[in-house]
């Protein structure tokens, strides 16, 4: 990231939370909220006019039928949400970041930024469904071996970068982080012999 | 419990402890901890601890911690923190895991052998063997290098060659694997192995790793803040 300020647009219909948000990003180094409005009329025509890199957004607000749409609604900006009530968590996922009415100063801050860098992430990767690939299962394999990141993309003839990558498409569906939590999946599936692991 | 409804209402001293109990059950595991009998009728908080010769502020300040989501005392509490009564806890919190929640999923497991075919019980078996190595060595390092360092510097001694930020998070790695082997018993058994025991294991990982957070919850935020605090007074 470099040293350019982010424009905040919030959309949250409660004035006293709006005015509190807006006092705690002002003191985020990088953000800087340049408009807030309490509903979603012409949302798109505002958010043009205020050139917004960011809205955060009451998912409150979302009309039911269009719960699952919400990222066509927001086309060119990262959105964050702020959440002080039971919410959809299928929604949510379509939320680059996801902000606590509870959460302090500090940690606020650190969700805007990693809102921004997992929204620049997002086209790098992206790995459909909840089952391994066939790339995945080869990659598993290779780590519960307990082949290093190096040895794996000499292996497979990919960059780290992108070993690192399936790594955690892995983790996240498996639900798996450690290598030997790995090597028992593979060997449950069958996928590698006890004999071959380290 | 429901905490975020009562998140701005700590325990207090004059609590009723069968009461903090009855809200928080999870704290049933903390009372051997500290010695506190069950049968305590109507007696507040305070009273036990007088009578179990308990430190109270610290004693309260465990049952809020385990009790209230995020909830951690601030810095004037930490700095006036017993911290003896904190590394005999946290010692005794250490027995406590290995001889009994450990013990006890160890056992548990060890009955799954009855449903679940040999081969995936082998596998189970010696990843939890692996993973009770690592929680041993743990512990270990924390009781001969680490409370002893704090204990010295308590002391005023000076130990050169050690400074509390070298007290690596290595819980990071224990709780991630306590969290594969919830994964792996709850999806990658097959169907075949479902039994009782098979939840009964469960509830038992899902106990220790709840446990287990707060532990080092107390460690990284209380415990290793307080340190920091008296290495600088030090360097002063």
């Amino acid at each position: 990231m470099k040293s350019k300020t982010y424009r905040v647009v919030l959309i949250e219909p409660s004035p006293i939370v709006q005015e509190g948000l807006k006092a705690v990003i002002s003191h985020c180094r990088g953000f800087e909220v340049v408009g807030s409005v309490y509903d979603m009329h012409h949302q798109e025509e505002y958010l043009a006019m205020m050139r917004a890199d960011i809205v955060v957004l009451n998912p409150a607000l979302i009309e039911f039928h269009r719960r699952n749409t919400v990222k066509n609604m927001f086309e060119g900006v990262v959105l964050v949400a702020l959440v002080y009530s039971y919410t959809d968590h299928e929604m949510l996922k379509q939320f680059a970041s996801v902000i606590d009415i509870y959460d302090d100063q500090s940690k606020i801050d650190s969700k805007l930024r990693e809102a921004v860098i997992v929204n620049n992430e997002q086209d790098e990767l992206v790995s459909e469904g909840n089952d391994l690939s066939e790339r995945e299962k080869e990659i598993l394999v290779a780590v519960a071996k307990g082949m290093i990141n190096k040895e794996i993309a000499a292996l497979h003839n990919i960059s780290i970068h992108t070993v690192i990558s399936h790594r955690k498409n892995i983790s996240r569906k498996t639900g798996i982080k450690s290598i030997s939590g790995l090597a028992v999946y593979a060997l449950l599936n069958k996928m590698i012999e006890q004999s071959e692991i380290q | 419990m429901n905490t975020t409804d009562k998140r701005h209402t700590l325990f207090s001293p004059s609590m009723k402890l069968a009461d903090i109990l009855l809200s928080n059950y999870a704290l049933l595991t903390v009372l051997p901890r500290f010695d506190i009998q069950l049968g305590f009728g109507e007696k507040s908080l305070s009273e036990i601890c007088r009578k179990y010769n308990v430190n109270e502020t610290f004693f309260l300040l465990v049952c809020n911690v385990y009790t209230f989501h995020e909830y951690l005392p601030d810095k004037i509490e930490i700095s006036t923190l017993d911290i003896e009564s904190l590394i005999g806890y946290l010692k005794r919190s250490h027995r406590y895991y290995m001889e009994d929640r450990i013990a006890s999923i160890k056992q548990k497991l060890e009955l799954m052998r009855s449903c679940c075919s040999g081969m995936h019980h082998d596998i189970i078996h010696s990843f939890f063997k692996e993973y009770e190595k690592e929680v041993v060595n743990h512990f270990n390092y924390e009781e001969e290098v680490v409370f002893p360092y704090i204990i010295a510097l308590m002391k005023g001694e000076t130990k050169v060659g050690y400074h509390i930020q070298q007290y690596e998070q290595n819980h990071s790695n224990i709780e991630d694997k306590l969290g594969d082997l919830k994964n792996i018993i709850i999806k990658y058994l097959p169907e075949s192995c479902s039994s009782k025991e098979r939840t009964d294991v469960l509830f038992d990982i899902f106990l220790f790793e709840e446990d287990l957070n707060k532990h080092s919850l107390i460690e990284d935020k209380i415990l290793v803040p307080f340190v920091e605090e008296m290495e600088k007074k030090y360097e002063e």
